[in-house]
């Protein structure tokens, strides 16, 4: 009978680069900036890290195949290293494999790093994907871009519950407002100024109902972890430790895209969500998760995934967002405290790293300005694809016996 | 008896005003003026002369199974091959038997439509083919401030060929075949090259028509008078009545030549122009048609009273209602191609059509044929080897199911400023059809202000790929959402 991952591993060190448009670095750099910080963090030596796995999305285009990028850039002394590339999910994915590892006793001490240089290839945006899509799919598939993938959300979300398109947006322009102003106090942020609901809602039209300002950065940036079992980490002489207390992975099998689905919220979010409090003992989320960083690539898919992380109930999420329920000092659960994809930008194998990253940072007490106050349960959200079919991965953290 | 069993047809929703031809382009060849009255029907960025035989294919096909179909026919001077069967992608598009078929492209001149038809005819007639579907279609692009830019329109047309059931009997034909060029197109050349119009008005069609047509009488020993509509391209307005003086052919007798609602088809005028006169027409009439080019085809018809029982359609009437003004000169000279904008970074990928998947997946790709689950009776698309639904996931045990006739719905949609589009925003979204089933679509034809959810839909057969690096056309399906009022 399996038992969950709960509190079997703990991070003792991690590390993240600065976000934004690194002209003048590549990914070995920002691997080396992020691998610094995490490695002195931890305070091991690089030859204790028995095996690493590396996430990076757009390998054709950024680091090329296999895990030999990580291997060479940071100089890894010949151990296993495996690249894993899962969508926006690619960067928990690492984290998955590295803590499954640990876990199952292969090994003492893992690392998980991701990386994504997004700004070498000339795009806006993320790059065009027509030939990564496979040779059959390339031949039918809409023409579509991730905005416009997820802007279709929220016109079947507001035809779901009758609400008009000009609530939608404005509670949508509420998200990244207070992501911004969450942002603005992040010196690793790659967006760091704070903007007004007016701004948002007047910025040029990416993908209708989708504006400039619903959609997140394109920055590039590294970040990884650290991972070892608890009882190492005691041994290490490391105190207040975090431990992993959910880690779940959910996929489309075609049901939303060829079956039955009102395009109202994500069935894997809801799923993995569910399986990752059951993992974690949190019976009541909207209670007891301390803080989260969600996947919020547009401000459409942060809204909806309120209500699929059981946090908000369904079709209330706007109402919530309102009530400033997710803002950091708004009482309720803030959400994307460090500024989220829509301040760092989404390099696509670094962000749920990144996002572990800012949940230990406040577990610590190491959250300068963001800080909050004794966090116990932090959630991180990816979901890679497009609300029809796509990959969902969560994961917990959190204080050992919390 | 021989005739025509159905017909169909397809003018694109664009109609470009001559005027505005006149506005943008006068000041560089003022000539145009003389004839800058009315409008041209314009095909959208994502048609070409393939995917507007489809759509008269399927118009044409109404009450009809296409599994019938002994042989398909193809005409048409704007091929996007020149070596691959072009009547095979309209035959594939049609989800038609490969089997004991026999498809063919007319091509290279513009009666190549009622030449198609005569053989169509003449293969009923012999008893070789039970059901032979004749399509027409042409897309002819034009260089800007031009005689040839102000008659040409785009459309299509079809005729089922057949000998039961017939609305049209088949009187006989005659044909002239003579190498008069009053026009021609090399290889490999991208526009056509026109001699001088008084020679092509009073020689070409001011002669060979009536000379055709009264070869026709001579042989058939029918008369003028005995025909209730003459049907012959011209699009000289003077030389198209001209020639009903010199046959005698009574003012309201010669059938309009369309010039003023979508100008001159080429290859699918003839028979457009038929299907025109078949819709007005009532049983009893006797309808002759002629087709233009290196001579003249005649073709001689009687409509039956089995005209009453067919289903409704579009047909040509109903095409030319769904219309929508093209205001914009720059926006008809990007859709064919005849200036250089910018597509964006985006627009550069050109991934190679893996063929070994194209064939292996034809049906799903061309025909947009799903299946259906034996066991749950489920409907999907695509199309894999295990049941969609979650309640089923029964394996491999599945029959053949058509979405392209059938209506859906739209459950959510977008309008996409950054996906490559030469007509921005790229808007599409997902579509539950009517019955069952649903999938991402590509919309054409359509108003992104206009769409809602729940908005009905129907299927159309397009061009989605246009790889001048390798010369390959590739096709797909897309939804048209069903706007209120055709979305004008």
């Amino acid at each position: 009978m399996a038992t969950g991952i709960r509190d079997k591993v703990a991070i003792i060190g991690m590390g993240c680069s600065q976000f934004g448009e690194r002209w003048n670095d590549g990914p070995e750099e920002l691997m080396v900036e992020a691998f610094t910080e995490c490695l002195q963090d931890a305070g091991i030596e690089k030859t204790d890290i028995q095996a690493a796995w590396f996430g990076s999305c757009f390998d054709e285009v950024g680091v090329g195949k296999s895990a030999l990028p990580v291997s060479m850039a940071l100089r890894l002394p010949n151990i296993s290293v495996t690249r894993v590339e899962n969508y926006c999910a690619s960067g928990t994915e690492a984290f998955r494999g590295a803590v499954y590892a640990v876990a199952s006793g292969a090994y003492d001490i893992a690392l998980a790093i991701g990386v994504e240089k997004l700004k070498d290839i000339g795009y806006g945006g993320l790059p065009e994907f027509s030939t990564a899509m496979g040779t059959l799919n390339q031949l039918w598939m809409a023409n579509f871009t991730a905005p416009g993938g997820f802007a279709m959300l929220a016109t079947s979300y507001a035809a779901k519950y009758g609400i008009d398109m000009s609530e939608v947006k404005q509670a949508m322009a509420h998200v990244s407002v207070k992501s911004h102003a969450n942002g603005a106090l992040n010196p690793k942020a790659h967006l760091r100024k704070p903007v007004t609901e007016e701004q948002v809602l007047n910025s040029p039209q990416i993908a209708y109902p989708l504006g400039l300002f619903d959609c997140c950065g394109v920055s590039d940036g590294s970040a990884c972890a650290i991972v070892t079992t608890p009882e190492i980490a005691k041994s290490l002489g490391k105190k207040d430790l975090v431990t992993v207390k959910a880690l779940q992975l959910s996929l489309s099998n075609g049901t939303e895209f060829a079956y039955d689905w009102d395009g109202d919220h994500f069935v894997t979010t809801s799923k993995a969500s569910s399986e990752a409090y059951k993992e974690a003992g949190i019976k009541n989320p909207r209670e007891e998760i301390s803080m989260m960083e969600v996947h919020d690539c547009f401000s459409i898919t942060e809204l909806v995934t309120m209500e699929d992380l059981h946090i908000s109930e369904r079709g209330k999420a706007p109402k919530d967002v309102m009530d400033g329920f997710f803002d950091l000092n708004g009482g309720g659960v803030p959400c994307q405290v460090d500024g989220g994809l829509k301040c760092f930008g989404h390099p696509i194998g670094a962000s749920g790293l990144r996002m572990l990253y800012e949940m230990y940072l406040q577990l610590h007490g190491r959250a300068g300005q963001r800080q909050l106050k004794d966090p116990k349960f932090g959630l991180t959200h990816n979901l890679g694809g497009f609300p029809f079919m796509n990959v969902c991965s969560i994961a917990i953290i959190g204080k050992q016996g919390a | 008896m021989a005739g025509i069993t159905s017909f169909g047809g397809y003018i694109p929703r664009y109609r470009l005003s001559r005027m505005v031809i006149v506005q943008n382009m006068a000041w560089y060849f003022p000539v145009i003026m003389a004839v800058a009255g009315g409008e041209k029907a314009v095909a959208n960025w994502d048609e070409d002369s393939v995917s507007m035989a489809v759509a008269a294919a399927y118009d044409c096909m109404a009450g009809h199974d296409r599994k019938g179909l002994d042989a398909l026919y193809f005409a048409s001077t704007t091929m996007p091959f020149a070596d691959r069967l072009n009547a095979g992608i309209v035959a594939a598009a049609l989800n038609m038997r490969e089997n004991g078929v026999s498809n063919a492209d007319f091509a290279s001149c513009m009666k190549a439509g009622t030449t198609a038809m005569i053989s169509a005819l003449d293969s009923v007639q012999a008893g070789s083919r039970k059901n032979v579907l004749v399509t027409a279609s042409d897309q002819r692009r034009t260089k800007m401030a031009t005689m040839f830019e102000m008659f040409y329109g785009d459309g299509a047309a079809a005729v089922l060929i057949g000998n039961e059931d017939v609305v049209a009997d088949y009187l006989g034909s005659y044909s002239i075949n003579c190498d008069f060029v009053d026009h021609y197109r090399g290889q490999a050349k991208e526009f056509d090259y026109g001699y001088e119009e008084r020679w092509v008005r009073d020689i070409g069609y001011g002669k060979v028509i009536p000379e055709a047509i009264s070869g026709f009488l001579a042989q058939s020993g029918m008369k003028i008078g005995d025909f209730a509509k003459v049907i012959y391209p011209c699009y000289f307005g003077g030389t198209h009545k001209a020639i009903a003086a010199r046959l005698g052919i009574e003012k309201e007798k010669a059938q309009n030549n369309l010039h003023a609602v979508c100008g001159d088809t080429g290859t699918a005028h003839p028979l457009v122009m038929l299907v025109a006169a078949l819709e007005e027409a009532n049983p009893g009439d006797r309808l002759l048609v002629a087709g233009f080019g290196q001579g003249c085809d005649v073709l001689a018809f009687e409509v039956t009273e089995k005209i009453k029982n067919m289903k409704p359609r579009a047909g040509i009437k109903g095409s030319l209602a769904n219309r929508v003004e093209l205001t914009n000169y720059q926006k008809f000279t990007k859709f064919r191609d005849l200036i250089t904008a910018d597509l964006g970074i985006r627009g550069e990928a050109n991934p190679n059509t893996s063929l070994t998947v194209l064939w292996r997946k034809r049906k799903m790709l061309l025909g947009l044929v799903g299946v259906q689950c034996k066991k749950c009776g489920t409907p999907q698309y695509p199309v894999y080897p295990t049941c969609v639904n979650p309640k089923c996931w029964s394996v491999n045990d599945f029959e053949d199911y058509e979405f392209s006739d059938k209506e859906g719905k739209i459950l959510m949609f977008t309008g996409d400023m950054l996906s490559p589009s030469v007509d921005p925003p790229a808007v599409y979204g997902l579509i539950a059809f009517e019955g069952g089933g649903r999938t991402m679509f590509d919309f054409a034809d359509c108003d992104l202000n206009q769409i809602k959810v729940g908005m009905k839909t129907r299927m159309s057969f397009r061009r989605r790929q246009a790889d001048n690096m390798r010369g390959f056309t590739g096709y797909f399906w897309k939804a048209v959402p069903q706007m209120e009022g055709g979305g004008k």
